[in-house]
């Protein structure tokens, strides 16, 4: 078998694990920490398939930033673990049904899109790194200079809304 | 040579994944991640097709969702930090109310 079909099963194997994870594991912090292992197995993806400067944004941001925010949170709010409470009885049937019907659709769509359009496939670019991301930054600074600023001004209206729900009203006690 | 079809399953698997976190889960927070994740089996999806046809728009695509997923994070977590001080609680079931 080839080495990078085995690197591939081994990664996509921890991707789905991990994802399961995230959804059986009862304390909120196993669950972020599977998460950013998920995050680090889907870097090493896009690593492979010649993306090196997605490949660390996804590091920096997902598996740092954004996670570390989740954990603060976590911890903040000091609820790792939900109290039992009464749960609805036909949701989980329900969803599971629901959830599988998707990735039926979804595998379907994609599939099938793939085998109709492989026609359409151009030749495929050079895996030298520092050439794609070249390219890459010149397309972000020419051809998608606006929306790039337009992120700069959402970023920015992303912080203002934050501080502006958390903050304390004057006299409300904390 | 990895076939972008296997590539696709994958980004599926994690979607139908995250979708049905979003369904099944309580914790207000872990529905939050699970957004999280299926914004990231897309971006899986676009960063396999750029590499397939050999263009870079798909890459720039994941740039800004990963963009707009920070922001997402910063106002919902925010949000669930709001729910938490009025009600005391971050279970998605006893959100019900529209004021309270």
């Amino acid at each position: 078998m080839d080495i990078t079909l085995i690197l591939f099963l081994i990664l996509a194997v921890t991707a789905v694990a991990t994802g399961l994870g995230l959804l059986l594991s009862r304390s909120a912090i196993y669950a972020a920490l599977f998460l950013v292992l998920n995050f680090a197995t889907v870097a090493v993806f896009y690593l492979v398939l010649g993306a090196p400067f997605v490949a660390m944004a996804q590091v920096t941001v997902y598996a740092g930033a954004i996670m570390v925010l989740f954990l603060f949170v976590i911890m903040l709010l000091g609820t790792e673990k939900l109290p039992k409470g009464t749960v609805l009885r036909w949701q989980r049937p329900l969803a599971i049904v629901a959830a599988a019907v998707l990735l039926a659709e979804a595998g379907y769509l994609l599939l099938e899109r793939v085998r109709s359009t492989a026609l359409l496939s151009l030749p495929s670019a050079e895996v030298n790194s520092m050439d794609s991301l070249r390219q890459m930054a010149m397309m972000l600074f020419n051809q998608y200079l606006l929306p790039f600023e337009v992120t700069s001004i959402l970023l920015l209206v992303a912080m203002v809304g934050a501080i502006v729900l958390t903050k304390q009203e004057k006299g409300e006690p904390a | 040579m990895i076939p972008l079809t296997y590539y696709l399953v994958v980004s599926a698997i994690l979607f139908a994944m995250g979708a049905l976190g979003v369904l099944i889960r309580r914790n207000a927070l872990i529905v939050f991640m699970s957004i999280e994740l299926m914004l990231n089996a897309a971006n899986l999806t676009f960063v396999a097709f750029a590499n397939e046809y050999g263009v870079f728009t798909g890459q720039l695509f994941v740039f800004f969702v990963m963009t707009v997923a920070a922001a997402e994070v910063a106002v919902g977590l925010a949000l669930i930090v709001s729910i938490f001080r009025t009600k005391h609680s971050i279970d998605v079931d006893q959100m019900s109310s529209m004021k309270g």
